[in-house]
């Protein structure tokens, strides 16, 4: 028997939008005590699928044209509001990707939680606290007594979640609407909180539909999954059979897509050093101003004793959680941010002490892609200067500068055309390309991407990370990959180096690392991997 | 430039804010034409109320023809509104760009300052200022450009100190480029629409200062305006209402059109929906 | 540590950093002194009508005129420390006497405007916001448009035109009728008629200005994240209103209020020369066409002390409404 059933739902965009409906005659089902995981990229409709059935969805524009949801027998697409009222928070909750701001940063977490007690139920203070600091233990929180006055913004990231799945949990609900809820959080963090909410489902037999792009949790998690491709439901059954063998080949492709936890190959390593980095250290100061009147001076130690050597040819992976100070070391190394102390010995030279001037030839030596394709062009430069810029700096003439510009785009695997174009006219993927291309314009020896593919959809993921592949092999480039995902780790890097407080802790061939971590953190981080059990049916990445 | 416009023009009350600060454009380029007579010129019959004795709006305790001083009032009050914005944007926009990107002891300086300058009552700044420095076109234009100047700064710091962490901005660092063309080239064109908000919406409150300024007595004495219109009439409220009511309509609905047009600036230039920028 | 405790040290902290707040403002004073044209000997002379040079170097090695600039500006601090803000040679009394003269008055003019202008602002706003894009909306929108727009001194003549000259509701100036010689309560209802058009008059613009930035802010926050929760957990919309978006919302008006009251100050002199209120700004206005420039910067210098005093208690009452604000 179905607890929630949705049958040919449409959701319809407003009118001017690119396509009229954002969801088109989805059916899906939901059983007591089960996991339903729905998965798709960005604009696959499985956030508006999931706010529909909550009534959520943004008003007046974006509402459900034809279809319904029914939940117990009553179709919810009809409900009049004053019912979703009571049906929300007490019969179908939900938590959201960002603990952060889904939390009234002006309300204690207690009276947060006492609200949803006070709208639901007929219950006197006494008992709707001791309920409160129940589920706050429920959901293992330290301390509930002190948790229940605090601020949302006095806990961290993983707390914030497991306050939420209390407030969610509040009065026993039939049904758990997750929306990205680990989407936020550190891998570590991550797990536990997968962890806890397979545990309270568990515990309260609650159905919980999981809205995730992520297969690895997926395959953590869910006990039937859906695929959703542009508002259709594309392909739906139990985990292991879409996980083992996916019959729509947008599913395939889409888990064709997913980087194996397998380490690749490992490549003959050269011996001719590229880039040497000793002793690097650099703190944060923050505060402290004048008279000492001002906040109390906070130093943040984000890298500390970092060395690290990069061959010819090689790529060397950077890899740790948020505040690890891998962006650090990436940013100290091509001077964006000055390091206290340490060396950075870049062809003989030291480019630590340099000034600006005297750094000026050796930047066209080392340069980097950044993480977000929206804020790394300056939307006000067409595409063709962003590209010239670096070469017509550093001294090559205006047509020369063009010329190349129009070569590199098309290395990138761009039109030409786009040489007279605005950044915004590109998708997230074209954009990087255009961010690579521009980093290639100088011929560097060295190449740091920071995070370069972790804002992108899991298919542009994988054409980016084959274009850098192809890149570093046709311009024997050496590269230092930041990245906090253990998987794109995996197929990329020759060599780790795991960061922690600004510390490396482990640094190794990437096939050693993974097979026999020595240090304690990165056995927790390769615990932590969601999906790790799970290998991908067929590695197109791997097989390059 | 085209997409500008069909945005701009959605905002009903902002085109007709355009059209009402056209027309009092018109009415001071031409004031000359109009009444090319001296606008202080005793014209005939004192207190002569609207309509009578050939003054389309009446006339002062003096026999001063309102209407003419409405007209020639409007270059003074446009003139000046726009000379204290240039002034206080040119360097409120010069400030707040090296504080915000250089930071450091500089950022400090300027925020003591404007600190100081957001506690000072900026009006009675001003008046000490005119009065020390004798009331003239000038001397109002500085006054009102150095009670101005902060906000700007403030917003283009504001806008420089989050620029400047942008990827793009790295970017450009790890290309080479020199500080100057990255805070002329890459930074400032992606704040001049805050600033060019600001900065008409600054028109509108230069032009009510100076009113305020001309009102106090403290206008330049041989500069016709609408501050001083209304200042000079006020003992006749009882008497002849129209001395000051209609300099009094002329400034509310110069100003009323400035602001209007400035948040039609606005949502032309700052739409939310602008993805991610 | 006790949470009073943790108050009162951040009030000591905010009290200690407008100390060079309060300097920087002495120093301008200073300077703009310098600035004016001629200096106290010459005024002094100009009062006695005849002086000889010697005499006037005489005085001006008394009063320390004649040393460096640096020194003087010492000594210039040295008196403002000890509460001596000059001589008003016009009034012949000390500055510091004439000016505390008229504080009360300006503060009365003052917090009953702060009261209206924040008051009715956070209210219309609210009202606006609640009621988006219908008639509600668009009428208090128009009226905050048009208010944002018109010149102080200008709504002040209306006002007396319609309500003292024609209606005969409320006086037309002053701050009491002395001429009655009302005791107790008596005066008091009198000082209240006569303070009604002071105030509507200077909170307007400011009560547009609050109008304004309340709708935007509820605006605003109506579309956070935070909202969606509480709508997840069942709330009514009225709740989700009053109780969450509302308090967020405050946040930005209440620190709007403190930035806005030097200008408050600022238009009161506007203000109390319309409608002859017996306040600094009069006082102001009267040392301008005097031309007492020691007695208009004395209120200056004290304008500016009122303004970081007001400034410090919204930023206790903003650290209250804020959580996030560091009080340690």
């Amino acid at each position: 028997m179905s607890l929630l059933e949705i049958t040919d739902l449409h959701i319809a965009l407003p009118e001017g939008s690119q396509r009229p409906y954002a969801v088109e005659a989805a059916n899906l089902h939901l059983a007591p005590n089960e996991i339903l995981c729905v998965v798709g990229e960005s604009g696959s409709g499985k956030s508006l699928t999931a706010r529909a059935v909550m009534g959520l969805l943004p008003k007046p524009h974006v509402k459900v044209a034809k279809g319904a949801v029914n939940f117990q027998g009553e179709d919810l697409a009809a409900a009049p509001d004053a019912r979703m009222r009571d049906i929300r928070g007490s019969e179908i909750s939900m938590i959201f990707q960002e603990p952060m701001t889904a939390l009234n940063p002006v309300m204690t977490i207690g009276k947060q939680i006492d609200e949803v007690f006070r709208f639901h139920a007929a219950m006197l203070g006494r008992e709707r606290r001791d309920r409160a600091l129940k589920l706050l233990d429920d959901v293992h929180l330290p301390d509930p007594t002190q948790i229940m006055s605090a601020y949302p913004h006095e806990l961290s990231g993983g707390q914030r979640q497991r306050a939420m799945i209390a407030m969610a949990l509040a009065l026993d609900p039939k049904v758990l609407i997750a929306d990205e809820p680990t989407t936020a959080l550190d891998v570590t963090t991550q797990a536990q909180i997968l962890k806890l909410i397979k545990e309270m489902q568990k515990a309260h037999d609650t159905g919980v539909l999981f809205i995730t792009h992520d297969f690895g949790v997926v395959a953590d998690i869910a006990d039937r999954v859906a695929v959703m491709q542009h508002g259709r439901v594309v392909e739906e059954g139990p985990t292991a059979k879409i996980l083992s063998s996916p019959e729509h080949p947008y599913t395939q492709s889409l888990m064709a897509a997913v980087p194996s936890l397998t380490p690749r190959p490992a490549r003959p390593r050269s011996e001719d050093k590229v880039l040497e980095v000793k002793n690097l250290d650099k703190v944060y100061r923050s505060g402290g101003a004048l008279f000492g009147l001002g906040k109390p001076a906070r130093e943040v130690h984000a890298a500390e004793d970092v060395t690290l050597d990069l061959r010819r040819g090689e790529t060397l992976g950077i890899v740790g959680e948020s505040g690890s100070g891998k962006s650090t070391v990436a940013r100290c190394i091509v001077r964006l941010h000055d390091a206290d102390a340490g060396e950075i010995i870049l062809d003989g030279a030291d480019l630590r002490p340099l000034g600006r001037a005297a750094l000026r030839p050796y930047r066209s030596k080392i340069q980097m892609v950044f993480q977000d394709p929206y804020a790394s062009l300056n939307p006000r430069t067409r595409v063709g200067k962003i590209i010239a810029l670096g070469p017509i700096i550093q001294g090559m003439s205006q047509q020369e500068a063009e010329d190349k510009a129009r070569e590199l785009l098309e290395i990138v695997g761009l039109d030409a055309r786009a040489f007279d174009r605005f950044p915004h006219e590109f998708s997230g993927g074209q954009r990087q390309r255009i961010g690579v291309a521009r980093a290639l314009a100088l011929e560097p020896q060295v190449l740091v991407a920071d995070e370069p593919v972790s804002a992108l959809d899991v298919s542009i993921q994988d054409q980016i990370l084959k274009l850098l592949d192809e890149i570093r092999e046709a311009m024997n480039l050496s590269m230092i990959f930041i990245t906090h995902d253990l998987r794109v780790a995996a197929q990329v890097c020759d060599r780790l180096a795991v960061m922690r407080y600004g510390r490396v802790v482990e640094e190794g061939a990437t096939a050693t690392v993974f097979a026999s971590p020595t240090h304690e953190y990165t056995k927790a981080l390769l615990d932590a991997v969601p999906g790790k059990s799970w290998t991908p049916g067929s590695d197109t990445f791997a097989a390059q | 430039m085209v997409g500008f416009w069909t945005r701009f023009r959605r905002n009903r009350s902002a085109v007709l804010g355009l059209l009402i600060l056209a027309f009092v454009i018109l009415i001071a380029a031409t004031a000359q034409i109009i009444f090319p007579e001296d606008p202080f010129r005793l014209a005939g019959q004192a207190m002569a109320p609207p309509g009578e004795s050939g003054f389309l709006l009446g006339s002062d305790s003096l026999g001063r023809d309102v209407a003419a001083g409405m007209a020639h009032g409007a270059k003074t009050s446009l003139l000046i509104g726009l000379l204290a914005t240039i002034v206080a944007v040119t360097v409120g926009v010069l400030m707040g760009a090296l504080a915000g990107y250089y930071g450091g002891w500089i950022d400090d300086l300027l925020m003591r300052t404007t600190e100081m300058f957001q506690t000072i009552p900026s009006f009675i700044f001003a008046i000490l200022l005119v009065a020390i420095m004798k009331p003239s076109i000038e001397s109002i234009v500085i006054a009102i450009a150095v009670v101005s100047w902060p906000a700007v700064a403030r917003l283009v710091r504001g806008e420089f100190l989050s620029l400047k962490n942008r990827e793009f901005v790295q970017a450009c660092h790890t290309l080479g480029m020199s500080d100057i063309r990255i805070m002329l080239g890459e930074i400032l064109p992606n704040c001049l629409s805050p600033i060019i908000v600001i900065g008409s919406l600054m028109v509108a409150t230069a032009i009510l200062i100076e009113s305020g300024l001309a009102f106090l007595g403290l206008g330049d004495p041989n500069i016709m305006s609408w501050g001083f219109q209304i200042g000079a009439g006020r003992t006749l409220l009882r008497s002849a209402w129209w001395v000051c009511t209609f300099p009094g309509i002329a400034i509310l609905i110069t100003v009323l059109a400035i602001n209007l047009v400035g948040e039609g600036l606005n949502d032309a230039l700052n739409p939310r929906l602008r993805e991610r920028t | 540590m006790g949470h009073f405790a943790k108050r009162a040290r951040y009030v000591i902290k905010r009290l200690l950093q407008a100390v060079p707040i309060v300097f920087a403002i002495i120093v301008v004073n200073f300077f703009l002194l310098q600035l004016a044209e001629g200096d106290a000997v010459d005024v002094l002379a100009g009062e006695a009508g005849s002086a000889t040079p010697e005499y006037m170097a005489e005085l001006r090695e008394k009063f320390g005129l004649d040393k460096p600039l640096i020194v003087q500006l010492g000594l210039y601090l040295k008196n403002v420390a000890m509460f001596d803000l000059g001589y008003s040679f016009r009034h012949e009394m000390p500055v510091l006497e004439l000016v505390l003269d008229r504080f009360f008055a300006t503060m009365l003019l003052m917090v009953s405007t702060i009261l209206l202008a924040v008051g009715f602002g956070v209210l219309l706003g609210l009202l606006a916001a609640t009621g988006l894009n219908t008639w509600r909306d668009t009428a208090i929108s128009i009226f905050a448009l048009i208010t944002y727009a018109t010149p102080l001194f200008w709504v002040g003549l209306m006002l007396i035109v319609v309500f003292s000259l024609n209606l005969g509701w409320f006086p037309t100036s002053g701050m009491e009728n002395i001429a009655m010689f009302y005791e107790g309560w008596d005066r008091v209802f009198d000082i209240a008629r006569h303070l009604v058009l002071p105030t509507i008059t200077l909170s307007l613009f400011y009560l547009a200005l609050y109008t304004r930035l309340m709708r935007a802010s509820m605006l605003e926050q109506a579309g956070q994240d935070y909202v969606t929760t509480a709508r997840a957990k069942g709330l009514t919309e009225r709740r989700i209103m009053f109780v969450h978006v509302l308090r967020n919302a405050l946040l930005p008006v209440v620190t709007m209020a403190g930035v806005q009251v030097g200008a408050l100050i600022g238009g009161s002199v506007i203000v109390e020369s319309v409608f002859a209120w017996p306040g600094l700004g009069m006082l102001a206005f009267e040392a301008l066409f005097s031309r007492d420039l020691n007695l208009l910067l004395g209120i200056f210098l004290l304008s500016a002390l009122l303004v970081v005093a007001v400034n410090l208690i919204v930023d206790i009452i903003y650290s209250v409404l804020d959580p996030r604000i560091e009080v340690a």
